[in-house]
């Protein structure tokens, strides 16, 4: 074994690297080496701390000491004061903005933990295959405690006191949902689970269900108590076999340890979860649709009223949540709704998960309370954009959401804010785009999902989104012509307001918000036929610039359809009827010769 | 496995396992236990979590250390699978990033055999619902 006694942990983030922290960890080792420390102490680079805006960051173990803004030139005090004498250096320590307090050990402060992980509480901890280790985490005592000490009335006016709301995308109330179904008249009740997840880039709902299936198990005997069923159904699409296979072993083990079934922990209670696969048709994850598919019924919605809770799964009032809704419930019985509502913004509480995406740099599942800023998921725990480009918009909610631009870089993270932006919470797929992305091949990338999904039961979704997918294909050809805006945005209108359920009613989203918001792009393509950020072959136009042009045949050697002419040593020439704008000559040119416009 | 009847039942499930896994992170014995998790969910395997888990299980028993290495689901760090949190008796857990077979190589050397950190871990910034 070695001996080290310290350890100091220098930032190798993208954001710190840019930052010199190359040359930070080569000063310590420098001045480490220069002091004889060299056995006591070791430095190593560590991913992204997530407190980007303050590196580069230092931390030295023992001790948790956390150094921000860390110049090379400090390396020699650190290592003289700190790990010779043992004395913090106290410049360099993040000083709390409220307090003006300086904070020298980082363990138990929470000023750049801007993850709270409640839905992900066990992801990544416990072996999903395991029963006993959600056991050793709380697992089932919520349940316990709902059976034995609380009132199914009771338990709803907790999840309502605690203010939790549906995380498919909504935002309903969900003790009020519950409580609706609870109302309900009936011989028999159901307990949905919607597992349907289908936006573009989401698997939150996947990632819950694969390491931690119990929380979503217990969750739903809660939800079975409280409105009276003694039958859960889990709706989950195929295409997440891990998932499934997972699900299915966590509940042949409740089964087995007596947690679901009859009498449950002898309080007289029954209940069990069958699950339902879904073939991945998104509007499945419409709750009318997902009833029908489970029935066997083609998986079309249906208008509502009767919601679900009065008239659900096989006529009988069914109370459909989504998974992370779920894995929230057990935590807010065990800690308190009063635990729960503080966490959040006024309207929205708790947090929320969110598949990051796109040109960012530490892509990934993460978890922040309702209010964080964009800035700060993105910056912070995203690590910004990829290879130090523009940030140019973050698209949340799906297809059925839109792209934000920078002035929403600030506004705090909820479900009414997000909408007040013209964007929406969806399930939580956050896709970061970058100054090379074109808006309108985005909307039109969405567009064709949404084209593709339709279950063409409404006409104005069927067709009206054909005819979008249509002009947008024409603007990104530039055969689009000023006029187009504006039929595309009425054409938008006219689906959003007559479509029957949520997918046609928000498809144009993505058209619209990108009109709103980038409609300058818009404008170039239509009228000055060109693509701002280059995307769109159509658009594109490479040539040959002659004054640089050595006649070095490279390009003509590597144009992989014959579109380069020229003699060796004069300048070449790109026929652009044969010329398929692949730029491999743009790329291979060694003289800048080739021009892009 | 006998059904768990009583609340009581599940709290006494609950102690043991606890004072299990205590028992396991505390002990200063030589024979102490190094914990090896790997992240497999979909996203870990399709970056090669299988592979990784393989060669720490099989490794780990050629060299005759004493681990136990299990399975769980996603840590969130999807730019960085397979990931991989070690935990030796008495220490922190520390997450490492990109473990293929050259890394886990790697890990097994300098970090579980000697106690030197390798350059990529991963730092935890993240609250709990215990904090």
């Amino acid at each position: 074994m070695t001996d080290y006694k310290m350890h100091l942990l220098v930032c190798g983030g993208t954001g710190c690297k840019a930052a010199d922290s190359d040359e930070i960890r080569n000063s310590l080792k420098y001045w480490i080496e220069q002091t004889g420390m060299e056995d006591d102490a070791q430095v190593v680079f560590t991913g992204c701390f997530g407190f980007c805006e303050k590196g580069p960051i230092v931390k030295v173990l023992p001790g948790n000491t956390f150094y921000v803004g860390v110049q090379p030139g400090d390396a020699e005090e650190i290592v003289k004061e700190h790990l010779v004498k043992g004395r913090p250096v106290q410049r360099l320590l993040y000083t709390d903005p409220v307090t003006k307090e300086e904070i020298s050990d980082s363990k138990g402060m929470e000023f750049y933990k801007k993850q709270m992980r409640i839905a992900l509480r066990n992801c990544g901890f416990i072996n999903p295959e395991n029963i006993e280790e959600y056991i050793s985490r709380d697992g089932y005592m919520a349940l316990g405690k709902c059976l034995t000490e609380l009132s199914p009335q009771e338990v709803i006016s907790e999840i309502k006191e605690s203010g939790l709301r549906g995380r498919g995308g909504g935002g309903f109330p969900t003790g009020l949902k519950w409580e609706i179904t609870n109302k309900s008249e009936a011989d028999q009740k159901y307990v949905v689970c919607n597992a349907d997840e289908g936006d573009p880039g989401a698997f939150m709902d996947r990632s819950i269900l694969e390491g931690d299936p119990h929380s979503i198990i217990e969750a739903m005997a809660i939800c079975g108590y409280c409105i009276g069923a003694d039958k859960g159904l889990v709706y989950i699409r195929a295409e997440y076999p891990l998932a499934i296979e997972r699900l299915k072993i966590a509940l042949n083990q409740a089964r087995e340890y007596g947690l679901l079934g009859e009498d449950i922990l002898g309080t007289g209670f029954n209940f069990d979860i069958s699950i339902r696969l879904g073939a991945g048709a998104f509007v499945c994850g419409e709750e009318t649709a997902l009833i029908h598919s489970m029935e066997g019924l083609r998986g079309e919605p249906t208008f509502k009223p009767p919601f679900p809770s009065v008239s659900g799964y096989l006529g009988k009032p069914t109370n459909v949540n989504n998974v992370e809704t779920f894995a929230n419930v057990p935590v807010i019985i065990n800690k308190g709704a009063n635990w729960f509502n503080k966490i959040g913004t006024e309207k929205s509480k708790g947090t929320k998960v969110f598949a990051l995406a796109g040109k960012i740099n530490n892509i990934g599942l993460i978890e922040v309370p309702m209010g964080t800023t964009l800035r700060e998921v993105i910056y912070d725990i995203g690590g910004g954009i990829k290879d130090g480009k523009e940030f140019k918009s973050v698209q949340t909610g799906g297809p059925s959401g839109g792209c934000l631009t920078k002035d929403f870089l600030d506004t705090p993270i909820d479900y009414d804010n997000l909408i007040a932006a013209g964007s929406m919470m969806g399930s939580g797929g956050m896709i970061v785009m970058d100054e090379d992305d074109c808006m309108v091949s985005i909307a039109k990338f969405y567009l064709e999902f949404t084209l593709e999904e339709s279950c063409g039961k409404c006409s104005p979704c069927r067709i009206g989104n054909k005819r979008l997918h249509e002009m947008l294909d024409k603007i990104t050809k530039g055969e689009g012509e000023e006029k187009d805006i504006e039929r595309l945005k009425m054409l938008s209108h006219v689906i959003k307001d007559t479509s029957l359920c949520g997918l046609g009613q928000s498809s144009p989203n993505p058209v619209l918000s990108t009109i709103a918001n980038f409609e300058d792009e818009y404008l170039a393509h239509v009228n000055e036929k060109k693509c701002p950020s280059g995307q769109c072959k159509d658009l594109l136009k490479y040539e040959v610039v002659e004054d640089l042009c050595t006649g070095c045949t490279l390009c003509f050697r590597n144009c992989p359809v014959g579109a380069i002419t020229g003699e060796r040593r004069q300048p070449h020439y790109i026929d652009q009827s044969i010329c398929i704008k692949c730029g491999v000559c743009y790329w291979k040119c060694k003289f800048n010769a080739i021009k892009l416009s | 496995m006998t059904k768990i009847k009583t609340l009581a039942d599940l709290r006494k499930i609950k102690e043991e396992v606890q004072s299990k896994i205590k028992l396991r992170e505390n002990s200063d014995h030589p024979e102490q236990v190094v914990q090896v998790k790997v992240g497999m969910a979909t996203c870990g395997i399709a970056s090669g979590a299988k592979e990784t888990m393989k060669y720490f299980v099989d490794e780990l028993e050629q060299q005759a250390i004493d681990a136990v290495v299990t399975q769980t689901g996603c840590m969130g760090y999807c730019y960085a699978e397979p990931t991989v949190e070690i935990t030796l008796p008495g220490k922190e857990p520390v997450v490492f990033g990109y473990v293929n077979k050259d890394k886990a190589e790697e890990i097994i050397d300098v970090y579980i055999k000697r106690g030197a950190l390798i350059d990529g871990i991963i730092p935890l910034a993240f609250r709990t619902i215990d904090d």
